[in-house]
């Protein structure tokens, strides 16, 4: 079926009407992943959370900001709350959905932001090499002397509390990572011939990185970014959990988990739910890009 | 390979007699870290011209900066000192060419032909590049590419969409030559260009680089450590050690009476292919100096047969054999006034 999918496509590029069918790097990409049936299965799983927070307001059951003084911290399944409620008795699926939203924003976001800032400096500073290289990597490396965690603490921290403070400070923090990783990437792509190759033709830098640096720095790059999801996700909570990300009432993962933290003894099972979350959620984007990595990562 | 009758090309200022490129006093020292002043002495004073039409073969141990001369010659290494003329323009210099000029006209074919080949591009668009770079539009790039991939014997519609990787390495080094063609270049430099490839496929990649070099009318720089290759492609040839000319000439005469005793010594180091003909002695010994420390006076002093005090301490100059003006060597035993205690006589060897 596939087959006949893919010769269909070929023979749409008139030119090659009467070649055999030759396989693209992505295609064979898709065909890697397709015999991975764990990255398959978090990558579905993943897609079913990522729809489910996009649909919150469709699916949560009840109201999450309704609160009901005798509603607090019941058990799962009590009167249709199916996780149960948290301590102000507001609905802890309806919270959960909803909070979804604002985790996956400060996971995902921060990373895309950081991936677009670093990559493009990583890349420039591994081109052009001596000073201007020593004058970004220098500068990442001062970065690098925190812990990432104490470095967004201190940023969110110094700038107060809040979604957009917190997201920046993310992106500050996962800038130096994504930074290395696209110049390391790039200094290797540079010393091979065919850069050589391209300079030979004349081309100016800026043409010779568009066609022959950034597609052979972007697969690192993504990779990596992928895998710094979870961690962003994690960090997010984190802040959240501080009282430095997300502000109360709205709901976010980590902020559920620091506030159903002093019902713990009362009700256990509540705080586990924001937290299986949060786990789940780091899982799948660490094995989806354990499996891009072994999808995309082929020696050619 | 034979002299080929040029026909007109619009770009061909100088005419027949003007060399192709002279190269005057080229020099590379590259630096070395943590040994502050001291530098690998890459490529130190060379001086050559390259005829239009000809091929000149460059020969030399690994090490002695073939490779570094090859990209000297393109401006993909910057020359600490001495300068290009191509075509009679100095590259360069304000009343001469810039580099992008050169660029256009020189191609070069590397050693690595699968490096050499961007792995996430389909090949068709590899051999593209340089003429859309030239400001060709899109699709009549992929047309002069089309034409290249055919004139190197691969099918446009069998290996245009393919990747490296999935080429063996005669198809990708073919790639390779196509790549360098589709700038339209007037000289081709091949550095080490059939060596990595096994001896069958090679022989294939030289025939076809000798049908190309007379259909396009191409001189050609051809770096190979390969005696005998060399022999079959040059025109002239070219022995470098340790960053130095030293022996340059026709082909047969360095060949059938090599001058110097390090080209000598290369010559006869070959494996022959008569059981009867042995050799007797490695002819010479030891490993190719340090260029970072090059010995005085003479740089083959410590590994040549005949080396006298006067070796270790004065430089022999790139001079005329006796019989042959196109034929030059540095070596104090051709110049009969070196002070060299066997100097001016007829063999040595």
């Amino acid at each position: 079926m596939t087959e006949v999918a893919a010769f269909a496509h070929d023979t749409a590029d008139s030119e090659e009407s009467l070649a055999p069918r030759v396989r693209s790097y992505w295609q064979n990409v898709v065909d890697r992943l397709a015999r991975d049936p764990v990255t398959l299965f978090f990558g579905a799983l993943l897609a079913a959370i990522i729809l489910a927070a996009v649909c919150a307001p469709w699916l949560a059951p009840f109201d999450p900001y309704k609160e009901g003084i005798v509603l607090r911290l019941k058990p799962f399944g009590y009167r249709g709350h199916t996780l149960g409620t948290d301590e102000l008795g507001r609905d802890l699926l309806s919270r959960l959905l909803y909070g979804g939203r604002l985790s996956l924003l400060m996971g995902v976001l921060p990373v895309v932001i950081a991936s677009a800032i670093g990559g493009t400096l990583g890349v420039v500073g591994g081109f052009a090499g001596g000073r201007v290289n020593t004058a970004i990597m220098r500068t990442m490396d001062v970065f690098y002397a925190f812990p990432s965690v104490l470095l967004a603490v201190a940023i969110s921290g110094s700038m107060g509390g809040g979604v957009m403070n917190g997201m920046l400070a993310l992106t500050l923090v996962f800038i130096p990572p994504m930074c290395r990783i696209a110049e390391t990437a790039t200094v290797q792509v540079k010393s091979l011939d065919y850069i050589e190759a391209a300079r030979a033709t004349g081309a100016s830098s800026l043409t010779v990185i568009r066609h022959h640096v950034l597609g052979n720095v972007l697969g690192p790059v993504f990779i990596y970014a992928s895998s710094l999801v979870s961690v962003s996700i994690l960090l997010a909570s984190g802040l959240s959990f501080l009282g430095l990300g997300v502000r109360p009432p709205n709901a976010d993962w980590g902020l559920m988990l620091a506030t159903l933290r002093q019902a713990i003894y009362v009700q256990p099972w509540v705080c586990a739910a924001p937290g299986a979350a949060i786990f789940v959620t780091s899982m799948c984007f660490n094995m989806v890009s354990d499996g891009l990595r072994a999808a995309m990562d082929v020696r050619l | 390979m034979t002299q080929a009758t040029p026909a007109p090309d619009p770009r061909d200022r100088g005419g027949l007699k003007q060399p192709m490129l002279i190269a005057q006093n080229l020099r590379k020292h590259f630096a070395v870290k943590g040994a502050k002043g001291k530098s690998v002495q890459a490529v130190d004073g060379v001086s050559f011209t390259v005829r239009k039409g000809e091929t000149l073969g460059i020969v030399g141990e690994s090490g002695c900066g073939k490779s570094t001369l090859a990209r000297l010659l393109l401006h993909l290494v910057v020359p600490d000192d001495g300068e290009l003329v191509f075509d009679g323009d100095k590259v360069g210099a304000p009343d001469g060419i810039p580099v992008n000029t050169l660029r256009r006209q020189v191609q070069m074919v590397f050693q690595d032909s699968h490096s050499s080949l961007n792995p996430r591009m389909p090949i068709r668009d590899s051999v593209a590049f340089g003429p859309f770079v030239q400001g060709k539009p899109k699709t009549e790039a992929r047309q002069i590419a089309r034409d290249i991939l055919g004139k190197v014997g691969l099918s446009a519609d069998l290996f245009g969409p393919r990747y490296p990787h999935e080429l063996s390495g005669g198809q990708k080094q073919r790639v390779n030559i196509a790549r360098a063609l589709a700038m339209g270049p007037r000289m081709v430099i091949l550095d080490e260009a059939v060596s990595a490839l096994d001896k069958s496929v090679g022989a294939q990649v030289l025939n076809l680089l000798r049908g190309l070099k007379r259909q396009l009318n191409l001189t050609y720089v051809f770096i190979s450590h390969d005696l005998n290759v060399v022999q079959y492609v040059s025109d002239r040839v070219l022995v470098m050690y340790l960053g130095r000319v030293v022996e340059l000439g026709p082909v047969d005469a360095i060949f059938e009476r090599p001058r110097h005793p390090y080209t000598q010594a290369l010559l006869g180091a070959r494996p022959s292919m008569d059981p009867t003909q042995r050799i007797e002695e490695p002819p010479i010994t030891g490993d190719p100096p340090n260029p970072i420390d090059p010995p005085s006076g003479c740089r083959f002093h410590t590994r040549c047969p005949f080396a006298e005090a006067v070796c270790a301490t004065k430089d022999p100059v790139l001079g005329a054999v006796t019989g042959s003006a196109a034929h030059i060597a540095a070596c104090h035993l051709q110049d009969p006034a070196s002070g060299h205690s066997r100097a001016g006589q007829r063999s040595v060897a």
